[in-house]
């Protein structure tokens, strides 16, 4: 920031020896006086050099980052603004949240363990908080539909809230959630929703994690058909809207999906990105090219991206965490 | 005063990439959100000049590149707000001449201003999406671009009355000497 200081020294019209209008010397104005106050100097051109020196700064990140699968140049960098700024995400969105969410709600943002803990004590008192604001309801059904997900996947889960989404001008579908390393995510895990898959980790800092959606143009999921037990890639179509969605690309391409037909998670080696047996979604179109033996799948996830809240992240179970873990039984830890 | 100057204006884009990612997607339109970043810089480049809003921009950019979920390749937002930055700047500087795109105040138009915010608005996030498409960042096709710029844009020019004269007025106060608004 020190050359933002001396912006209006080097920045200005540079003052050339011999010509007039030294900056010390009175005389003649070297231009029309420009500002509105008198002395007023005009802003002036950058220097050449820093104009470049900044493009190619530029440049040199995209260069550094480009290849970040195999050389993460710049992650110490994203690790720090994340610790620091990762935070700040937080409380703002735990500010936000109440405002935007529904007027009437005050409950204050107590630690997810609280909540979950309260909603295994509260679960018979349900019926009577059916009562009380419909956020509040929703919520409380959704930590109740992802600890079934637990039960029925088999897999420990650490629930977590998004705290930021990353701006469609990005062109990248990626959101953060309040979790991270400190609760025991790590980079490559697999996030549900209580409707099914959302994404997976990216990367984590010591309170955030960044998770790819399926959505994302980047994405890609080894998909079954539940019907036909067919497997295929998903790839996300990056965009948001009416359009968002997935495209399943079957193996054997002379398999022809139906509409309708429902569409899990492969699994990977290990289960890392992606655990198996996930619902995805369910295909809503298939276009059919009988001139070049292609087709087309559109697969429409059932999880909606846009109004996420609270999801779960798949980690081993067992593992340890600075907040309640659900367990594969349902119960939580 | 300077160095009060500097914190200030990151403490100021800090904010701005808060609101832009954990605040601002409650009310996006299909995932578009405002680019505050990008108004914060383009508030610098009118008041300040070309110089000081390429910096901002710069510094803006490389922080939105940076924070938690962002995942494309880092320096594409810092190149896109520096040319925004700096344009704002040009034209906050080349309006001054001529007295003619001068109000009688001494004031930059509002007319102009937004017309500079919609330029530098289509400018930065075309910037973006085309840096994009030569590093093959996200595989998209250009009517999806468009669509985004030009929602962005509204977004943009919508929130612009309230965030320029807020950064104008910050940087006035630190140094009312060199206000020129």
């Amino acid at each position: 920031m020190a050359l933002l200081e001396r912006a209006p020294a080097s920045g200005g019209p540079q003052p050339r020896p011999g010509r007039p209008g030294r900056p010390g010397r009175p005389g003649r104005p070297r231009r029309r006086p420009t500002g509105s106050a008198p002395g007023d100097r005009p802003p002036g051109h950058p220097p050449r050099g820093l104009v470049a020196a900044l493009v190619l700064a530029c440049a040199t990140m995209m260069a550094l980052d480009a290849n970040d699968a195999t050389d993460p140049v710049l992650d110490p960098a994203r690790a720090v603004v994340g610790e620091v700024l990762g935070p700040a995400q937080a409380g703002a969105s735990a500010l936000v949240r109440p405002i935007a969410a529904v007027p009437g709600f005050f409950r204050s943002r107590s630690a997810l363990e609280d909540q979950i803990a309260a909603l295994e004590a509260e679960n018979a008192e349900l019926r009577t908080l059916e009562r009380t604001s419909d956020l509040d309801r929703n919520r409380l059904n959704e930590f109740e539909e992802l600890t079934a997900a637990a039960g029925s996947l088999g897999y420990a889960l650490v629930p977590a809230r998004v705290v930021g989404m990353g701006a469609a001008q990005d062109f990248s579908a990626t959101i953060t959630l309040d979790a991270g390393s400190d609760a025991g995510l790590a980079p490559d895990q697999t996030v549900v929703a209580a409707d099914g898959l959302v994404g997976r980790v990216l990367r984590v800092t010591r309170t955030t994690a960044s998770v790819l959606l399926i959505t994302d143009a980047d994405s890609t999921v080894g998909a079954r058909m539940a019907s036909s037990m067919e497997v295929g890639m998903l790839t996300g179509r990056g965009v948001a809207g009416e359009r968002a969605g997935l495209d399943l690309e079957l193996v054997d391409g002379g398999i022809r999906p139906r509409r309708g037909d429902d569409v899990v998670t492969w699994g990977s080696e290990g289960g890392a990105p992606y655990v198996a047996d996930i619902p995805i979604g369910r295909v809503t179109a298939v276009f059919t090219s009988l001139r070049d033996q292609t087709q087309r799948v559109e697969v429409e996830p059932f999880v909606d991206m846009t109004s996420l809240d609270v999801v779960g992240v798949v980690v081993p179970s067992g593992s340890a965490s600075d907040r309640a873990v659900i367990e594969p039984d349902g119960q939580l830890r | 005063m300077t160095a009060a100057r500097s914190l200030l204006l990151g403490v100021a884009l800090a904010v701005a990439v808060v609101l832009q990612v954990s605040v601002f997607p409650e009310m996006a339109w299909r995932g578009v959100v405002p680019d505050v970043v990008l108004l914060v810089a383009v508030a610098a480049g009118l008041a300040r000049g070309p110089q000081v809003g390429m910096l901002v921009g710069f510094a803006g950019g490389v922080l939105l590149d940076l924070t938690p979920p962002a995942d494309h390749v880092a320096g594409r937002w810092a190149l896109a707000l520096l040319v925004a930055g700096y344009v704002a700047g040009r034209v906050a500087q080349d309006s001054r001449t001529p007295d003619l795109t001068r109000g009688p105040d001494g004031r930059t138009p509002t007319l102009l201003v937004l017309a500079t915010v919609a330029a530098c608005s289509f400018l930065g996030t075309s910037v973006f999406a085309l840096s994009g498409m030569v590093l093959r960042d996200p595989p998209m096709a250009v009517p999806d671009l468009l669509t985004v710029v030009l929602v962005a844009l509204v977004w943009d020019l919508l929130l612009a009355p309230l965030v320029i004269p807020l950064v104008t007025r910050l940087l006035a106060r630190l140094e009312p000497e060199r206000a020129t608004g």
